[in-house]
């Protein structure tokens, strides 16, 4: 052996290193940006951070190649040719917004309903949704109606708080982990790193779906259901829990609404209702002394199995109730194993290992804790048992009712905020009560009458215009989805196109790719787009787009307001918003212009946020403009810093007043440069006696008031039995003043049981099974942001093309081979796509990553691209409507409480075909031209050097 | 592994150059002067030409010459240490024929056992690779050998010798393309023992790691199809050393005959060796579900 | 210097654990940005935004299925760079000296100056741990990142590779696995760390860690055996019908069940 060669094994990471915040996703992990000659050299997580701790998925550490993206915008853009078409000139920022005041300002004064303002899942929602309650349009919502309302609507009315990223496992100490369809989720980096820790701790994990891959590659135990059964599947397990006792009766009494008394009058406009005090305060039978005594009263023992007469009605409690629904052998494993295809052992074993780890290995903290009630607690005790679940359940047309299930199994095993169970992460826990109600009154030049969004508690609180009509353009808040808590993006271009409930003027897009992935029956929406009436007008006249990609939306757009990437610009991850909390400690945190926005021969890029503020000053809203008519806020940055929601509640929580304030306190003009020193976070951990038990742990009440996230305590206890569904129920057999219309009272009597229950999705029963006997899916995949990563020179070599996969018994069946094309149709339309087995997959279903596919000439990609031959979505099979069921009447393919979209709910039917002689997918939407070229061939580059 | 033209000629070429260098160094055929200079130009334009051919391979061939630093390891470097050495040592020689008429006995037989030996390693590049099952056995250096030598023999003008050998070289492809079918299976290595999966079954590859092209399926992940490579086998062995073989030893001798086996071998021997190449096996491939 | 070492005084290398590992391809994005900037030449991307972009990964994430002959398939998530094998067939073929290993950690490395893109290495190389890059046409391979791990810019706890430090599930390790005590060797045994291709005689230092049992394969026992078997005394019902559940009811909670 000769001398080995000498080299620097010590040489610079960087010159400087800058800390903020990812936006590759919504996890919004903290990440080190190094440079090197003021060029982006390197990304890597933040170690202290409190979402990531270090780690970061794919996406975030090719941030790089999206911040170096040939498709970012450059300037502000007008459209020249056709929409769609992509021709667009570049224009000044005076133009740009000058334009769209131009088109605003009348709206505002005469009929500001006329503006539809949606955004996709930015993370700046509460400050979207103050400019637009301030320009006075009730038609404002972000993407939650078409993502997972499902499953945060239902965690709120249940248990004030929801999975998603509002809550967690308590990776530390649960013992049994059940993942329900979940592929990625928002929460993407702490999932992977509690699966890493339980793995670690040799805790079991269960995935339940059909599709074995990540997550569900890695669980100890597989259960392949069929989709849309999870309802079934989880009433089973309850139904076995409840027939061995095996529930926590001590934490129901306790913590839940199990013992209130059920009015039993079956013609009383109570019906269904808790019986009540003349306090309002929900009554409970009193073992001692057999009488309805306060739920909160000092000393009572609830009884769960009796219930009261009074006046020759009998008032039941809830656990009775439940008792009479899920003992019922329609929910024994027997009676449901085939339709979910999960034999029945499997489901007594799985509930009997539920019942072992939760009773068996109950854990014991030697930490005292007191309740509201002032009751001494000197242990806390769990019940390591956790549940997680996404889409997979919550985007079906029974997702709501599904969530609910799950979250009530939760409950009767006793593992909601307990050591071992699941967490809330502050500003939860948060009942449906302490949420805000929707507001719709929209006034000519006026501010709205409230926030858009909120949590209706019966029919009163329906945003309803005087005659009784949707107010809101994606009809969000009336009979035909009462709880739709985040409003219905994906409807509001179909409503709008048809003009009902009326037809918009403008519509305002941010960040959502709604001409593309993000719609259901994409070639349709692009009609809807395109369309013009008979004057040769566009039905929908005018589309603004602000993006910062050269994406499918942009090019439907009359004008576009570039915005500029993640790393060049100010934003604000705030606990007004989506909070970045973990269960144990309350964070916020922020994104600064690590690198400045440079797009060197053109009009550059402006962060959106800022260019709102200033849209809000030349329109004059409120909060925008001071008293000498000039801005209120130089831009988002000031506005981050100097905006109160309440006094001294503002966007971020950390270092305020003179800095040493958190939570609340008056405006700190150092806080971002405090931020920045932190690492682009502040966190505020919560007092150990109180990090359980939260809904009732007088610490954690008094420690979430101080620091501001709430202004008084506000115990509550979790809704087994929702009441405010109930008066939706009884609206419907027409009780109370505020009435349905009659087309609509039989499913609201169905859909809004105030108990959990399944039944069947909505277009499963509109099709015969034998014309579409499968079931279609998607997945997102880890390393691929919807339709944006496709952009980004490294991630699209790892996912590049989505071929159709396929299960054995199909492909066996059909005769496939590898290489093989396949026809893919479904009641509303067809596709023509590439197949490939998979073993690992429910035998009824086929499914595809989700938006690989992109439209020839889009994202500055080349025209051959394979996501734009090959590559394809399944959204062209999906319709928001349901096949017609020959009522006349078309209802929509949505869930019916939250009117989430079902986008899991698709049938289909699958031919072999011969491959397309141009091996490209079907159908093509036809190229559009790109608005900012074409990227480079070869790329090489060092050290930030491109 | 992919049949890279530069290679499949820098073997064949320069195989055919040090073979006929073989037989010139023992004197066969015994010439001197102007012949001599024909003969040996021949020669050098094949061995010299094809090493060039292996240049186009490289990614830095200005930095050829750090090859030759590794011959106590490397056949490859040992390759190139010996066809310059075998080049070097047949200069004098030819020199010595070509303008002296006189013939350096010693060094012409060090210089034939320089050729052959240079064959050897190019061969050894090859059939020392484990991770190429078919390639890993020691039919392949004698196959190569038995290539350079009656190829040499057929440009040397040994019509009887170079008859016989095709006869040895055809037996010896037949057998080592028996032999190769079965080799990667002999290795052992399989989806499941690249994995370490077997204990949970039949292991088979769901995704690439990326759905774009890369290095390795293109360099390392050649499949022919069995018609195509049936065909090419009969036109290797035919073309490559039967029908040489009986134009040698049927058609009266001459120039004519003698380009008619030329050229058949030649056309044989890229057949064969494209077939060389072309259905070698990378145990990789078994990582891409390729195998 | 393209023999190999007699031995190296450490055996650096990468613990990979099959159990963990959900397919993210966070490590193949790390590595590939960590060494874009670092060590060598950056790793290019051919048709970075055409139709077939083709670019150098020292890391790749693979997926596998696995089909028992009884029982529901499985599927693995399998990230595989350089194993930086004690018997490294790609070193000994280097013409040039260009590939070590290196004496004291055995890191196989390739010196880039000195490579002559030849390719011979790759071929040598079972696992297909080298890709020559596209535009400098220099070998290009996992270095183990050796310019993270001795590298005294970067604090203490970074000093471990790019991908390692990435990888959200922790299904990553890195350590000597000469060293019996180490972390990774004492997983390796616990857990029964595998060479992959042993027949291939190249003894990796990376270890893989095997899938543990899946629950969903232990065969069922007979039906009557009863299903539940060992878990059936959790389910041992208290009632049938509500009516006999509110009687429970009455009975747990009378009898202190608080
Ligand atoms: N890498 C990456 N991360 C992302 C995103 C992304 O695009 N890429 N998107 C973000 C967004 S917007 C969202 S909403 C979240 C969504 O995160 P996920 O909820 O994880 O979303 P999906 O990928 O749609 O995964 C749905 C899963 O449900 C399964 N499934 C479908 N139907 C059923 C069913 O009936 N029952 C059961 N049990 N399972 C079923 C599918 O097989 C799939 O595995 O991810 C976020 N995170
Ligand atoms: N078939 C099927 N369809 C689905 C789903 C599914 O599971 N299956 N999932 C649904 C769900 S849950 C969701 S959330 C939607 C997501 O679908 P979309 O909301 O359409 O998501 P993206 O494709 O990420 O598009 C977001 C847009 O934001 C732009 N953008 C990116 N960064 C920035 C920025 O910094 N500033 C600005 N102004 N713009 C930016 C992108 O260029 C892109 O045009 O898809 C839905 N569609
Ligand atoms: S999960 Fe990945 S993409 Fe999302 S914020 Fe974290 S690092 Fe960024
Ligand atoms: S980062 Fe970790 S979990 Fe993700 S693919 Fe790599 S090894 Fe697997
Ligand atoms: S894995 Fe391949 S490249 Fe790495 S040391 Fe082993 S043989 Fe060489
Ligand atoms: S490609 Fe470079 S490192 Fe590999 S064998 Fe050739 S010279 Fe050596
Ligand atoms: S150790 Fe470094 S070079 Fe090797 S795979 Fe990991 S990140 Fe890449
Ligand atoms: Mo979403």
């Amino acid at each position: 052996m000769g001398k080995q060669p000498e080299f620097d094994t010590s040489p610079p990471v960087s010159d400087e290193l800058r800390k903020t915040t990812c936006y590759m996703c919504a996890c919004r992990c903290g990440i080190n940006v190094h440079l090197k000659d003021g060029q982006v050299s390197y990304i890597e997580g933040n170690r202290d951070h409190p979402v990531n701790r270090g780690v970061l998925c794919a996406k975030g550490s090719a941030g790089i190649m999206q911040h170096l993206s040939p498709a970012r915008l450059r300037a502000p853009l007008r459209r020249t040719g056709p929409r769609g078409s992509g021709e667009f000139e570049e224009i000044t920022w005076e133009e740009a917004l000058e334009t769209a005041v131009r088109w605003m300002k009348p709206l505002r004064e005469t009929a500001p309903e006329k503006l539809a303002f949606f955004t996709g899942r930015d993370q700046s929602q509460s400050f979207t949704g103050w400019w637009a309650q301030a320009f006075g349009t009730p038609n404002y919502a972000a993407h939650g109606g078409f993502c997972s309302v499902n499953m945060a609507a239902a965690g709120i009315y249940t248990m004030g708080g929801a999975f998603w990223e509002f809550g967690q496992p308590d990776w530390e100490r649960t013992k049994l982990f059940m993942i329900f369809g979940v592929a990625e989720d928002h929460d993407s980096n702490p999932i992977k790193m509690g699966l890493g820790r339980l793995k670690e701790r040799g805790a079991k994990v269960i995935g339940v779906n059909p599709i074995r891959s990540g997550y569900n590659a890695i669980a100890d135990e597989w259960v392949g259901i069929t989709p849309g059964t999870d309802g079934l599947f989880i009433l089973a397990l309850v139904h076995e829990l409840m027939r061995a006792g095996k529930i926590d009766l001590d934490y129901l009494i306790r913590y839940t609404n199990a013992p209130f008394l059920v009015n039993g009058d079956a013609g009383s406009p109570d019906h269904g209702l808790f019986l009540r005090d003349e306090n309002g305060t929900p009554l409970v039978r009193d073992r001692g002394t057999g009488k309805p005594v306060p739920h909160d009263a000092p000393g009572v023992e609830p009884d769960l199995a009796q219930g009261v007469r009074i006046a020759g009605t009998t008032h039941r409690p809830v656990l009775q109730l439940m008792a009479e629904r899920y003992l019922d052998p329609a929910y024994a494993p027997e009676a449901v194993a085939a339709r979910c295809g999960i034999p029945a052992d499997r489901i007594r074993r799985i509930a009997a290992e539920l019942a072992r780890t939760a009773f068996e290995e109950e854990i014991v903290i030697d930490r005292p804790w007191t309740d509201w009630k002032g009751q001494r607690h000197e242990k806390m005790i769990g019940r390591p048992v956790s549940f997680h679940a996404m889409r997979g359940i919550s985007a079906h047309s029974n997702g709501f009712q599904t969530c609910r299930a799950l979250h009530m199994l939760q409950i009767l095993l006793g593992s909601v905020e307990v050591p071992g169970g699941f967490r809330f992460k502050p500003p939860y826990p948060k009942p449906p009560e302490a949420h805000p109600r929707p507001h719709c009154k929209a006034r000519p030049g006026q501010p709205l009458d409230g926030p858009h969004l909120g949590y209706p508690l019966g029919p009163e609180d329906l945003a309803l215009t005087e005659d009784g009509r949707p107010a809101r353009i994606d009809k969000a808040f009336s009979w035909e989805n009462p709880l739709s808590a985040h409003g219905m993006m994906h409807m509001v271009i179909s409503n709008a196109h048809a003009g009902d409930p009326y037809p918009v003027d403008t519509l305002f897009l941010y960040m959502a790719n709604m001409a593309w992935n993000s719609s259901m029956s994409t070639k349709r929406v692009i009609e809807m787009l395109t369309d013009t009436d008979a004057n040769g007008d566009h039905v929908i006249p005018h589309i603004i787009v602000s993006d910062a990609y050269s994406s499918e939306m942009v090019a439907y757009a009359d004008l576009v307001l570039p915005d500029t990437t993640y790393l060049e610009r100010h934003d604000c991850i705030s606990l007004l918003d989506r909070p970045i909390s973990e269960a144990d400690a309350a964070a916020d945190s922020l994104r600064w212009p690590v690198i400045a926005p440079e797009r060197p021969g053109h009009a550059g890029v402006r962060g959106f946020q800022s260019v709102l503020l200033d849209l809000g000053h030349r329109l004059g809203l409120p909060g925008m403009v001071d008293e000498e008519g000039n801005p209120a806020y130089a831009d988002y940055a000031d506005y981050m810093v100097r905006h109160e929601r309440r006094p001294g509640i503002g966007p971020l929580a950390g270092w305020r007043g003179d800095g040493s304030a958190h939570g609340r306190g008056a405006p700190n003009p150092a806080q971002i440069e405090r931020y920045i020193e932190n690492g682009g976070f502040w966190l505020a951990h919560i007092p150990e006696e109180a990090q359980y038990f939260k809904p009732w742990n007088a610490a954690y009440q008094d420690w979430a008031v101080e620091t501001g996230l709430y202004d008084s305590p506000q115990p509550y206890v979790f809704n087994l039995y929702s009441e405010p569904m109930r008066r939706f129920q009884l609206a419907a057999e027409g009780h109370g003043h505020r009435q349905p219309p009659d087309h609509l009272r039989a499913r609201l009597s169905e859909t809004m049981d105030p108990l959990p229950f399944w039944y069947p999705p909505f277009e499963e029963t509109a099709v015969s099974e034998d014309d579409f006997p499968l079931h279609a899916l998607t997945q997102r995949p880890m390393a691929m942001y919807h339709s944006w990563g496709s952009q980004n020179a490294w991630l699209r070599q790892i996912h590049g093309v989505n071929p159709l996969y396929v299960p054995r018994k199909v492909w066996d069946a059909h005769g496939f081979e590898e290489g093989d094309w396949a026809r893919l149709t479904s009641p509303h339309g067809e596709i023509t796509v590439p197949v490939a087995l998979m073993e690992a997959l429910n035998g009824d279903t086929v499914w595809t990553w989700n938006a690989i596919g992109k439209r020839r000439g889009a994202w500055a990609l080349d025209e051959t691209a394979r996501e734009a031959r090959e590559g394809f979505l399944l959204n062209h099979l999906i319709h928001e409507l349901l096949p017609p069921k020959g009522d006349g009447l078309r209802w929509a393919n949505s869930d019916p409480v939250t009117g989430q979209a079902a986008w899991y709910d698709l049938r289909v039917r699958i031919d072999k075909t011969t491959p397309p002689d141009d091996h490209a997918s079907r159908p093509a939407v036809p190229a559009q031209r790109s608005p900012v070229g074409r990227g480079p061939r070869n790329l090489a580059f060092k050290g930030g050097k491109a | 592994m992919h049949p890279a033209p530069s290679i499949i000629v820098f073997t064949a070429i320069s195989g055919l150059g040090f073979g006929l260098l073989a037989w010139l160094g023992v004197g066969v055929p015994d010439v001197t002067g102007w012949s001599a200079f024909a003969f040996f130009f021949i020669a050098y334009a094949l061995a010299a030409g094809g090493l060039m051919a292996s240049a186009f391979h490289l990614g830095h061939p200005e930095r050829a010459f750090k090859a030759f630093s590794q011959w106590r390891s490397s056949w490859l470097s040992r390759e190139a240490v010996l066809s310059v050495a075998t080049l070097l040592a047949f200069g004098p020689y030819a020199l010595a024929l070509w303008l002296f008429e006189t013939r350096l006995g010693l060094l012409g037989a060090v210089g034939s056992l320089l050729a052959l030996a240079t064959v050897f390693s190019t061969s050894m590049i090859y059939a020392s690779l484990r991770a190429v099952p078919r390639w890993n056995h020691w039919l392949v250096p004698t196959l190569f050998l038995l290539y350079a030598i009656s190829g040499g023999a057929l440009l040397s003008g040994e019509i009887y010798a170079a008859a016989l050998l095709f006869l040895v070289l055809a037996g010896a492809q037949l057998l080592y393309w028996r032999t190769g079918d079965k080799l990667f299976h002999a290795a052992g290595s399989t989806a499941e023992t690249a994995t370490g999966l077997g204990f949970m079954g039949k292991v088979r590859q769901l995704e690439p790691p990326h759905t774009g092209p890369n290095y390795l399926l293109k360099e390392m992940v050649f499949v022919v199809g069995r018609r195509r490579a049936e065909r090419l086998r009969l036109i290797a062995l035919l073309s490559g050393a039967i029908l040489p073989a009986l134009v040698l030893s049927i058609v009266p001798a001459g120039h004519l005959a003698a380009a008619v086996a030329v050229l058949l071998h030649v056309i044989g021997l890229l057949a064969a060796r494209w077939l060389f190449f072309a259905e070698a096996e990378h145990v990789v491939g078994l990582y891409y579900g390729r195998r | 210097m393209t023999s190999l070492p007699d031995r190296t005084e450490k055996k650096l290398g990468l613990v990979i654990d099959l159990d963990t590992c959900v397919g993210c391809h966070a490590c193949v994005v790390a590595c590939k940005g960590w060494n874009t900037q670092g060590y060598g030449a950056p790793l290019a991307d051919l048709d970075a935004y055409g139709a077939e972009p083709e670019g150098t990964f020292l890391n790749r994430v693979h997926a596998y299925e696995t089909v028992p002959d009884d029982g529901p398939a499985a599927v693995v998530h399998f990230p595989k760079s350089c194993l930086h094998c004690d018997d490294a067939p790609c070193v000994t073929v280097c013409p040039t000296g260009a590939s070590y290993k290196r004496g004291e950690d055995g890191i196989v490395l390739v010196n880039e100056t000195d490579c002559i893109g030849c390719g011979l290495c790759a071929w040598a190389c079972p696992y297909g741990a080298r890709e020559m890059d596209g535009k400098e046409k220099v070998m290009k391979k996992c270095t183990l990142c050796v310019d993270r791990i001795y590298n005294e810019n970067l604090p203490e706890e970074d000093r471990e590779p790019a991908c390692v430090r990435t990888c959200p599930a922790g299904a990553r390790h890195f350590g000597d696995l000469a060293d019996p005590d180490s972390d990774v060797s004492r997983l390796v045994a616990a857990r029964d760390g595998m060479d992959l291709m042993p027949e291939q005689g190249t003894k990796p230092v990376n270890q893989y860690l095997p899938p543990r049992p899946k629950a969903d394969r232990v065969p069922s026992p007979p039906p009557d055996d009863g299903p539940v078997d060992v878990l059936a005394p959790f389910l041992e019902p208290v009632a049938d019908a509500p009516q006999g559940f509110l009687g429970w009811l009455d009975r747990a909670l009378g009898a202190g069940g608080r």
